[in-house]
């Protein structure tokens, strides 16, 4: 297991990401596969950065964890900010117009489409969501 | 995330590499924001785009309302994953893809 501790700050997705790729990297990861985690990052961590500790700033670790038979990556956000549950809002209407529609929850929706398993919980004041990806 | 611009008459083509996501999305939205006045005809090449979030679907998502009223908008070159995610959204029916 390797876990990177940082502020939870929209500016540091990328070094979150260049953390977990290296991991993924390493297990030689399908390409497709390391794109779809990517973007599971910008929404996740995102979210967090954007909404967790708001106004403030606060950390957040990232956890990356091999499982094998079969073989998948899983990645686990914590942080100590507000409750939050993003698997609790209601999926989105994906097939209004472009007049009509709202972006709001398309990025947790794209991630639930993208993963083989999201969970999420809220103990010992942390929220932890947890997304399995098998390779 | 690199934005290549090319403008020709009322025709704009922008051109992205890298990836369209929370950092980045912004940046285009400026670019868009300065330069679609008067243009009729819009074109997104993402020859070289690896993929995008859905900050960035909602970057495409103003800009294709905007083109709405004004011309037409064009998403061009799209790669496998990014299709996947305009196909998983719906963004298939909202988005011209070539």
């Amino acid at each position: 297991m390797k876990e990177l501790m940082i502020d939870a700050t929209v500016e540091n997705i990328q070094k979150v990401t260049e953390f977990v790729d290296e991991q993924l990297e390493r297990l030689e990861c399908p390409v497709r596969a390391q794109m779809q985690i990517d973007i599971a990052i910008d929404e996740l961590f995102g979210n967090i950065a954007h909404y967790a500790y708001h106004p403030g700033v606060g950390p957040a670790a990232v956890r990356v964890e091999v499982m094998e038979n079969p073989m998948a990556v899983v990645v686990t956000f914590i942080d100590h900010g507000e409750p939050y549950d993003p698997l609790a809002g209601k999926e989105p209407d994906i097939t209004l117009s472009a007049e009509e529609r709202q972006i709001g929850g398309l990025g947790i929706y794209m991630v639930k489409k993208s993963m083989d398993d999201i969970s999420y919980e809220y103990k010992d004041g942390k929220n932890i969501l947890r997304i399995k990806k098998n390779i | 995330m690199k934005i290549t611009k090319t403008e020709n008459g009322s025709s704009l083509c922008l051109s992205l590499e890298g990836r369209l996501d929370t950092n980045t999305a912004p940046e285009l939205e400026t670019v868009l924001k300065a330069s679609v006045d008067g243009i009729t005809e819009l074109v997104i090449d993402m020859q070289s785009l690896d993929y995008l979030s859905s900050a960035g679907l909602r970057v495409l998502l103003s800009a294709q309302k905007t083109m709405n009223k004004q011309g037409s908008m064009k998403v061009m070159h799209v790669n496998d994953t990014i299709m996947e995610i305009f196909e998983v959204t719906g963004f298939v029916d909202i988005l011209t893809i070539e």
